[in-house]
């Protein structure tokens, strides 16, 4: 059992934490609980350089627990994204901790408890772990996004976001019951040597499709993705954050895992729903982007649009690696994007509440910094080089690519990936053009930041830069971390 | 290399300081104007790659910065480092944000210059997308005219499709080749023994075509070329019409028909008759402009038909005129927008019906624009007229021969037509009220268009200095496509 206890470890940390910093709450004071997060930021780095540690690394490849927990180079790398998240969305709550009226140290520990689900959810190598961490998540951020008890928007996101979370883990509880009802086992392993015989299934295929649909809520993919806007407007901007970034990885490492490694055969048959399905979600996102005025709504659409480029890194991964490792690549490069674009965001509609897009107005006079973070932020997103979006969207485009010649299918998902970005960098160009020249000015005042916002603000810009421009190394980690197991052939 | 580091210095240099800012960015193109010349007259022809630089950046796909000339390119450098020098010279109508317009004019020249120097793919792509960026912020804002915005956008979104098609045509050439690497002579060599597919052909090269074609304003997707260009700064449109543009032409002539001759069989008929369009349509539209930026936009749309008439001939002759084209009418085209730049200094208006009896009041501006609007119509002596014979001979011999009639046709009458009428609203007749003030342009201008008319007719005297250079790739690139046909 201690062997096995090893494989979690970083896990139990996370939950460690958590407990401590719910514990510590009752003993400390008033002033020393704000410094809360502070040590919570910094146990989680410690935790983030541990799981370089060669004695941890060195367990990769295992398994535990009856093969339901798996490290591999996918787990790891996902683990590392999770807790890079999670720092980030650690200091982003200090600094937002005077505009929650709750408990703060709740809010810590909540956080904490939702990135040990999506640490789990890395490692799942069986559906029970799958919906256990899957739940672990959406019921903290049921939490999470309506903890802004005296906002209308913050309840109301809370609520929607309850009722089609709920909806989307009785998709998967159904999905789940029916593989296992055919399948017999709940192991992603036996179901892998199995899948042969059970492709001929339609209870099987039917159990797949739900539980497809149940991450696709996760992922914000078309149809599933009514809620995405709604939520991302009113809950708290850290919560958005870690919804938009944590939640949504959680959702593509289950994707990654059980489309690529277990059913790699399954997600062949379904290319052309695939397609379909991330076809529709980037038209979805880009168009319904448009006409936002409300920058957190627009992002949310825009994260719509991104899942959707996303899972054309599903549609081509089904033969080779080179899909799954875009499909990294692009996260990292999203996690540090994103993470920037809504610290200002935030910064800049601190006072009224509102985060209309002329909050912007002449940020180029307020603070140049800001300024060109968001600029970099955004171009990034729009997928213009040399940043890190763009060379997301490169490797992403080029691992279709590969598969689109005597396939006219692809070409299609090309090309409204195409006018997708087209689009995007319509409404894109609008915050930038709002930034600098824009006409009236409402606040001319200084924004002030403080230091540790400056310090995130500053790693995401260097992030950016980096994968934009040395994405050498980066892939070599990607290509490492996107070799998964899959059927022995 | 060198602009791009003046970009940096120039990022240092505090915003009140405008006279060593501009000096800086003079400075710089103009020393990247002499290396360029120096790398031109030195340069031997015996079909080797010159001046390469080589460093590798992501070996894992196999991205090198790989930066060389030959035959072809440098020409092209040599005219981009003129236009940029000339560029460079015009950019003092510029009186707000001198330093953020320099530090992007420079970027701009840096990508325009290494773009057309890349032997890597994705360098191709990546420093046009360099240059290209600055170009729509140069226009959203310094621009002028009410219709500024809008000009922004649409050029913004055209220019970004273009270039998204290109870069999935120029993935898929780099997939289907199962080349290591993205270097371009690597790819022509693995495509030479085996060529790609023709399935995979029929794909490619319409990605291309169109990708690059939208980029160089081929007909019907032209139409942000004039709006673009009348909304830009001075500078910004002497580089984007004169260089920048001739990125998707270059793009067809060293990627797309050597990579995808198959596809390029089978396309090129229609990209004749679409060439056709551009002569003709964008002709005729030329002659009803009543704005001289309008009239310059929409004639270099239409010259563009010229260059993709000389690429669907698919022969030696044809691919050399069009190059020859190319940098003819990049100096052109960057000398007319210098000077309409400086008319509309004068008095913000650029309305040829208020024009008149310039010639008097500025005599060497008068006559500079009289020259290029010479050259616009083909006037032997200057370097289009050499470049758009050959195309001629060239589209004869390819059996294009009802297009080609027309072509002469249109070319002669209708860019006689509205160059004529240039001529006479603007330098002769009565002189316009506005223009009492007027003042002719100050020696720097001066010297700058000085040097795009004296290419200009150098090269039109003597394209033998261009085309000996330029025969030699080209042969390599029409064997290339029609292996059949040995000559």
């Amino acid at each position: 059992m201690g062997d096995q206890l090893q494989f979690i470890q970083l896990e139990v940390m996370v939950v460690a934490l958590g407990l401590l910093v719910l514990l510590a709450d009752l003993f400390l004071s008033e002033s020393a609980r704000r410094s809360l997060g502070w040590v919570a930021a910094g146990a989680l780095g410690l935790v983030f350089l541990l799981s370089f540690r060669e004695s941890f690394v060195g367990l990769a490849d295992g398994k535990a627990f009856g093969g339901i927990y798996r490290l591999d180079g996918l787990a790891l790398f996902f683990k590392r994204f999770f807790l890079v998240t999670a720092i980030f969305v650690l200091i982003f709550a200090m600094d937002f901790a005077s505009r929650l009226k709750g408990g703060m140290s709740e809010y810590l520990a909540f956080i904490l408890f939702a990135l040990s689900g999506m640490m789990f959810a890395s490692s799942a190598n069986d559906f029970s772990l799958l919906f256990v961490a899957i739940e672990l998540i959406t019921v903290t951020f049921y939490i999470l996004v309506s903890f802004q008890r005296h906002r209308m928007h913050s309840l109301e996101a809370g609520v929607k976001y309850l009722i089609l979370g709920a909806v989307s883990s009785a998709f998967l509880v159904y999905g789940i019951a029916l593989v296992f009802g055919e399948a017999g086992s709940l192991k992603f392993d036996v179901i892998r040597a199995a899948h042969d015989g059970l492709l001929g299934s339609n209870v099987f295929l039917f159990g797949m499709l739900f539980v497809f649909a149940g991450l696709a809520f996760k992922i914000s993919a078309f149809p599933f993705q009514v809620w995405a806007p709604d939520v991302y407007q009113g809950a708290p901007t850290p919560t958005t954050t870690f919804l938009a970034v944590g939640s949504k990885a959680a959702g593509f490492v289950l994707l990654i895992r059980l489309f690529g490694s277990v059913v790699p055969e399954l997600t062949a048959q379904w290319t052309g729903m695939l397609m379909v399905v991330a076809a529709l979600t980037i038209l979805y996102g880009n168009l319904c982007a448009l006409p936002q005025r409300n920058l957190k709504r627009l992002l949310a659409y825009s994260g719509i649009a991104n899942a959707g480029y996303l899972l054309m890194g599903i549609v081509a991964q089904s033969e080779s690696g080179d899909g799954t490792a875009a499909i990294l690549y692009y996260l990292a490069g999203y996690l540090f994007t994103l993470v920037a674009a809504f610290m200002i965001i935030n910064l800049l509609a601190r006072d009224g509440e509102g985060e209309d897009i002329s909050c912007l107005a002449g940020l180029g006079k307020r603070s140049p910094f800001l300024a060109l973070t968001l600029t970099l932020a955004v171009v990034s997103l729009a997928g213009i080089p040399p940043l890190a979006g763009f060379f997301g969207k490169f490797l992403l485009v080029k691992s279709v690519t590969a598969k689109a010649f005597g396939d006219a299918g692809y070409f299609a998902l090309l090309a409204v990936a195409v006018f997708g970005v087209v689009v995007s960098i319509y409404y894109y160009f609008r915050i930038i053009r709002t930034i600098y020249w824009s006409k009236d000015t409402p606040d001319n005042s200084p924004v002030a930041i403080a230091w540790p916002t400056r310090m995130v603000l500053g790693l995401c810009v260097a992030a950016i830069l980096y994968l934009g421009l040395l994405p050498d190394k980066p892939i070599n980690w990607a290509n490492a971390a996107a070799k998964i197991e899959t059927v022995a052939k | 290399m060198l602009p791009l580091l003046a970009a940096v210095a120039v990022g240092f240099v505090p915003g009140s300081q405008r006279q060593a800012i501009r000096g800086i960015t003079i400075g710089a193109s103009g020393l990247s104007l002499l290396c360029a010349l120096i790398a031109f007259l030195s340069f031997e022809i015996d079909g080797e790659l010159k001046f390469e630089t080589k460093v590798p950046w992501v070996e894992s796909l196999g991205l090198y910065f790989h930066l060389a000339a030959d035959g072809i390119n440098i020409g092209i450098i040599l005219m981009g480092a003129i236009v940029a020098f000339a560029a460079a010279c015009c950019a003092n109508d510029i009186t707000h944000r001198v330093k953020e317009f320099h530090i992007l004019l420079n970027v701009m020249i840096g990508g325009i210059l290494g773009a057309f120097a890349s032997m890597d793919l994705f360098f191709f792509y990546f420093f046009h997308e360099l240059a290209l960026v600055p170009t729509f912020i140069m226009i959203g804002v310094w621009g002028r005219g009410a219709n500024r915005n809008y000009a922004t956008y649409k050029i913004t979104l055209y220019l970004s499709l273009g270039a998204l098609l290109a870069l999935i045509g120029l993935i898929g050439v780099y997939v289907q080749t199962g080349a290591e690497s993205f270097s371009i002579p690597d790819l022509i060599d693995k495509v030479g023994k085996k060529p790609i597919n023709e399935a995979a052909q029929q794909w490619i090269f319409p990605l291309l075509l169109f990708g690059f074609g939208i980029l160089v304003s081929l007909w019907p997707f032209h139409t942000w070329a004039p709006l673009g260009y009348g909304a830009a700064p001075t500078a910004t449109a002497m580089l984007h019409a004169g260089v920048l543009k001739k990125f998707g032409l270059y793009g067809l002539i060293r990627v797309a028909i050597p990579m995808a001759p198959v596809g390029a069989q089978s396309w090129l008929g229609v990209l004749a008759w679409l060439a056709l369009g551009n002569l003709l349509y964008c002709g005729l539209v030329a002659v009803r402009q009543k704005d001289l930026n309008l009239l310059i936009g929409n004639s270099s749309v239409a010259h563009m038909g010229f260059i993709f008439l000389g690429i669907a001939s698919l022969n030696v002759i044809g691919l050399t005129g069009a190059v020859l084209v190319m940098i003819a009418h990049g100096l052109l085209a960057a000398l007319a927008f210098g000077l309409s730049g400086h008319l509309y200094r004068q008095t913000g208006s650029l309305d040829m019906s208020r024009m008149g009896g310039l010639l008097r009041q500025m005599p060497l501006a008068g006559s500079a624009l009289l020259m290029a609007l010479f050259a616009g119509c083909g006037l032997p002596g200057f370097a289009n007229f050499a470049g758009e014979i050959t195309i001629f001979f060239a589209a004869w011999a390819a059996g294009l021969k009802t297009i080609t009639v027309i072509a002469a046709w249109s070319a002669f009458v209708i860019g006689g037509l509205y160059m004529m009428r240039a001529i006479r609203n603007i330098l002769h007749g009565p002189r316009g009220d506005d223009w009492a003030k007027a003042s002719d342009v100050n020696p720097l201008i001066a010297t700058a268009l000085g040097l795009l008319l004296a290419a200009l007719l150098v090269f039109g005297f003597a394209p033998w200095l261009l085309t000996k250079g330029i025969e030699g790739e080209v042969t390599k690139i029409v064997r290339l496509a029609k292996p059949e046909a040995e000559r």
